[in-house]
């Protein structure tokens, strides 16, 4: 027995420890993923800029420069010099160091952030005699352009969500958040590169992991162009100074948007380098003004009158008008028995002068004709839905924005809830305010926009779009060159259209028109309400104006919308006409009309539900401040 | 006697296990200690060119081992135990403390560490004296001398500090059992092991519990016609009761705390998770990073030179006392079975060569070499692995160390240099 004692004991021995290898090197194996010996240093490219369509930069790049330090290999050194070289306080250097050697002694800690250009240049050659000391250069977005904050969004670190989502980002990158920056990321950040650096246990460098056989180079980001207009941006900005609202053109051609403006805004400039995170805060906690939402694309309102061309369109397309039907405006019109206002005048009205004089009851009138051409009101209502949505509203259009609402087109469904099912419950009556643009019809400026191109072009659409080029070449997205088309047939166009450029003339916006350009347009007034301490209070109407010029062969398809403007052309027109003279003509002949809009502002609006004390709306007195025509130069015809 | 005949008669065997180790330790401390650039294997400076040198060393030692007439070595084994003994204990005034241990004697070109002689010594001297036809091992007086001879080392040796080399001496205590001293204080000290654990992972109630438990068990399905020897049963209760009573105050009293820790981590008594990862990665930061190192190399390893945790130095000592960790991580479960095979097929080999001795002398010297080697390699990879607290003794033909590895192919050829021998004998 005790022979064979120490055998069995040497071969129990080793199956344990057979046993426990397999155990650790079989069934816990892991890749080494937390391996400490590895490290991965990034290396990041340029993020790619951002130029508009006539290839003027938009977005570049700015190097910063970061002041290191490694506390072990730092040596004594002249504190005071140093520190006035450097422009800190010696109390605050002192902290910094410390805190570096405490996160540790052989990494390299920020000392300073983000110097400027002068400092570095004054710095640079005077670094070496520091030892311990160097300068990091990073890259910062740099704005070229003191506007269009909503449309190009801003850049920050990715958090720990960004993290989960997409392993391919590490801690510490920069990820777009809004805007194009957010979209076109994949675009603009290029591929990083890596470098496998195999450590010690002190963390210290010994050399290339695998010679560098499993390094990945870095790719550039590539550089891209918009649709957006650059001067037409700034220019919008401008003129939408002190005022809410949102502007966007197209091209009706190619469905491309010139410039998208959201009132108020901000300095893209602020949301880069140190301040960002403080700046950011002040925006996004800013309730009132809002000015990180972006209302071109977000803000969803009823459009008012100029809806009243979609409801001739679709009178037209159904056969339920001609544009020689007549109605005729009692100063208004009646509901049951309650009558409700128009300010066109009076008198009888054909579909020309009811777009031109915006005739409530005019249209009020095509709006029932319509449903008469039915059999009942829910087909009515079905074909009247089919209609408006082929316009692109209450749809999100497919576009490339990084944000953006669906806004509301009413349905049969919609109603029969409201009021029940069947015949009787519900009618053109009950829904008229569908016929002037103000009950439960809801669209962002963009799609206003894309409405009006719509009708410029004469019944078809291209999605709206912000890309134009990458890396100069023209983006070939079928979704952007394929033609979207209403229900609406061509022939029924020319009329409304008619009707719109007779706005211009001698309509509701005669005393906005400009020399020499022909301009189709429409102008809405848009009554507005706002709950103030629990009350539904009316608040000044709200300026809308969409317009496209020229009339033949457009080129600019745009919607304003100013909200508390008061009437269509007091605001929203006179920006649209100043908008269109300069993307058309690249200066401005009207320069009171020019120096009026810059200098006006509705703050006094704004502050009004927030006073506290009782305010009067649609203020205005006429004798003051009617903008007198320029007869010299009225377009003929 | 003609040098061809004894070359016959060596056991190729064990030789060709000896070279495999010596190689792939060798490969191993070339690995380990390889910094990037490419020196030459040969150069002097390096740990890798060093242990060359000593492996050139230990083959001329073989020479000597194997030209040495047996008879030597049963004759002078008296006086090198005793001029060992001397040397040990010159190492209190003229020793060179390196990491903390007085255990070398500085030669000027290399550091003799005499603890790996006393190895040698300490297992030859014992199997004199076992052999020793006055000896009766039967005899308490006798069994009493024999643990002083494997006694006197260990207490030398064990405040240089260096408590791993002097426990090899207490595995010595294999060859008195193997001679005859009854298994009864094996078992006794078995069972102490086995209360000291149980006590620190449950507790001295439960340890009491199943005692009392095993013992009405045995009662009842003992045989009728067996007489229940009551005193003895009884009191080996109530003893162990008490060593299991002493073993806390022990832990608690006469321990330190890094010691605790070690215990703590071994048996996982710290049954909170962060307290245990805690002193995972700061007591146990060996252990913890050996482990990760053999965890990362999987099945195949990493490959020869591709070890990145070895290469960035993450575990300590780890051409030395770590070495196997190297071997997981950079030729994987594949390596490391192979290296435990070799192992254990050496063992086995020298067991049996041991048993075919018809010499006491011989076998007992035998039995000394395979509990010292046996111990080494047990505790080494079993510390390194995880399985066992950390203990600091080399793995044998394979940790860097110039003493080490010529004291253990000195140990190893006596023994085949013996074996060698064994037809002339007894006839």
């Amino acid at each position: 027995m005790k022979k064979i004692l120490l055998s069995s004991i040497i071969i129990i021995i080793g199956i344990t420890f057979i046993g426990r290898l397999s155990y650790l090197q079989i069934f816990s194996f892991s890749p080494d993923l937390d391996n400490p010996a590895i490290k991965a240093i990034y290396d990041y490219p340029e993020r790619g800029y951002i130029y508009d369509r006539n290839g003027k930069l938009l977005v570049g790049n700015d190097p910063a420069y970061d002041v290191m330090v490694i506390p072990r290999e730092v040596k004594a050194l002249d504190t005071l010099e140093f520190c006035s070289l450097l422009d800190i306080d010696i109390i605050k250097f002192r902290k910094q160091l410390r805190r570096a050697r405490i996160y540790s002694p052989r990494l390299p800690s920020v000392l300073v952030h983000q110097l400027s250009k002068e400092d570095y240049a004054r710095l640079q050659e005077k670094m070496r005699r520091y030892p311990g000391f160097y300068i990091q250069k990073r890259s910062l977005r740099y704005y070229d352009m003191n506007a269009g904050a909503n449309v190009l969004g801003y850049i920050s670190e990715v958090n720990e969500r960004d993290l989960r989502k997409n392993p391919s980002y590490v801690q510490g990158e920069l990820t777009g958040r809004t805007g194009v920056e957010k979209v076109y990321e994949d675009t603009l950040r290029g591929r990083k590169g890596i470098q496998y650096i195999q450590k010690d246990r002190f963390n210290r460098d010994i050399g290339k992991y695998k010679d560098g056989l499993s390094d990945v180079q870095p790719v550039q980001g590539k550089e891209i162009s918009l649709t957006i207009d650059k001067d037409l941006q700034e220019y919008g900005e401008k003129l939408m100074h002190g005022k809410w609202g949102g502007i966007v053109a197209i091209e009706p051609s190619s469905g491309e948007i010139l410039t998208m403006i959201s009132g108020p805004t901000y300095d893209p400039s602020l949301l880069v380098g140190r301040k960002r995170s403080a700046n950011y805060s002040k925006l996004h906690f800013d309730s009132i003004s809002k000015p990180t939402f972006d209302r071109s694309i977000s803000f969803e309102k009823s459009p008012g009158s100029p809806f009243k061309a979609i409801n001739a369109l679709i009178a037209l397309q159904e056969g339920a008008i001609t544009p020689s039907t007549t109605f005729t405006c009692y100063h208004g019109f009646y509901i049951g028995r309650n009558k409700k206002g128009c300010h066109c005048g009076g008198g009888t009205r054909r579909l020309n002068d009811g777009i031109y004089k915006s005739c409530n009851a005019y249209f009020v009138g095509v709006y029932k004709k319509i449903f008469e051409q039915f059999d009942s009101n829910a087909a009515a209502m079905d074909a009247w839905e089919k209609h408006v949505r082929s316009f692109g509203l209450g749809s999100y259009l497919g576009s490339d924005l990084h944000t953006g609402r669906p806004g509301s087109v009413p349905s049969t469904k919609l109603y029969n809830k409201w009021y029940g099912e069947g015949d009787s419950r519900w009618s053109a009556v009950t829904t008229y305010s569908n016929a002037i643009g103000q009950g439960e019809v809801n669209v962002t400026p963009i799609q206003l926009a894309n409405m009006t191109a719509a009708i410029a072009n004469r019944g078809f659409y291209y999605t709206p779009h912000i890309l134009k080029k990458v890396n100069g070449e023209d983006i070939r997205n079928p979704n952007f060159i394929e033609p979207k088309y209403t229900t609406i047939d061509k022939r029924h166009f020319e009329p409304v259209v008619q009707g719109m450029a007779e706005v211009y003339k001698r309509g509701t916006a005669k005393y906005v028109q400009i020399p020499d350009i022909e301009i189709a347009g429409k102008t809405g007034t848009v009554e507005n309400f706002m709950v103030i301490d629990t009350v539904r209070t009316q608040l000044t109407d709200n300026s809308v104006f969409v317009a496209f010029a020229p009339v033949d062969n457009p080129k600019i398809a745009i919607a304003v919308y100013i909200q508390n403007g008061y009437y269509g052309s007091r605001y929203a027109g006179h920006i649209a006409s100043l908008l269109i003279e300069k993307y058309l003509k690249g200066y401005i002949t009207r320069k009171d009309l020019e120096k009026r809009m810059l200098e006006r502002t509705l703050e006094s609006e704004y502050v009004k539900p927030y006073s506290g004390e009782e305010f009067k709306i649609n203020e205005y007195d006429w004798s003051k401040h009617a903008i007198k025509p320029k007869m010299e130069t009225i377009p003929s015809r | 006697m003609a040098g061809k005949s004894l070359l016959k008669r060596l056991d190729w065997l064990t030789v060709f296990i000896y070279l495999a180790l010596l190689t792939i330790g060798w490969v191993n401390i070339y690995s380990s200690t390889f910094n990037g650039s490419d020196s030459s294997i040969f150069e002097f400076g390096t740990l890798h060119g060093k242990q060359l040198f000593f492996i050139g060393v230990s083959f001329i030692s073989i020479i000597l081992v194997l030209a040495l007439d047996v008879g030597f070595y049963e004759r002078f084994s008296s006086l090198l135990y005793v001029v060992t003994m001397v040397l040990l204990l010159g190492l209190f005034p003229f020793g060179k403390t390196i990491a903390g241990a007085t255990s070398w004697y500085d030669l000027g070109f290399f550091n003799f560490q005499p603890s790996e002689l006393a190895k040698v010594a300490t297992a030859l001297a014992l199997a004199k004296y076992l052999s020793d036809i006055q000896t009766d091992i039967k005899r308490r007086k006798d069994q009493w001398y024999a643990f002083l001879v494997l006694l006197i080392p260990a207490i030398l040796i064990i405040p240089q500090p260096d408590p791993g080399s002097a426990l090899v001496f207490f595995a010595m205590a294999f060859v008195i059992f193997r001679e005859g001293l009854p298994l009864f204080y094996l078992v006794i000290v078995l069972l102490a092991i086995l209360i000291f654990i149980t006590t620190l992972m449950f507790g001295t109630i439960w340890v009491g519990i199943s005692l009392t438990l095993l013992i009405i068990l045995f009662l009842l399905l003992k045989k009728k016609s067996f007489k229940i020897p009551i005193f003895p049963l009884v009191s080996v209760v109530v003893v162990a009761i008490l060593f299991s009573l002493s073993v806390n105050f022990v832990f608690n009293n006469v321990f330190e705390q890094r010691h605790r820790d070690r215990f703590s981590l071994w048996l996982r008594l710290e049954k909170d998770p962060a307290k245990l990862e805690k002193i995972r990665k700061t007591i146990g930061y060996n252990t913890y990073q050996s482990e990760k190192a053999i965890e990362s190399g999987g099945l195949f390893g990493k490959g020869f030179l591709e070890g990145t945790r070895t290469k960035g130095d993450f575990v300590p000592e780890q051409e030395t006392d770590y070495i196997f960790s190297t071997v997981g991580e950079e030729w994987g479960f594949v390596g490391t079975t192979t290296v435990v095979l070799l192992f254990t097929i050496l063992l086995l080999r020298l067991v049996y060569i041991a048993e075919r001795q018809k010499n006491p002398f011989s076998r007992m010297y035998g039995y000394g070499a395979i509990s010292i080697l046996f111990v080494h390699y047990f505790i080494n990879i079993g510390m390194v692995i995880g399985i066992l607290p950390t203990i600091g003794i080399p793995l044998p033909f394979f940790s860097y160390g110039g003493s080490g590895l010529l004291f253990f192919t000195i140990l190893l050829f006596i023994m085949l240099r013996l074996d060698s021998n064994r037809l002339k004998e007894g006839y």
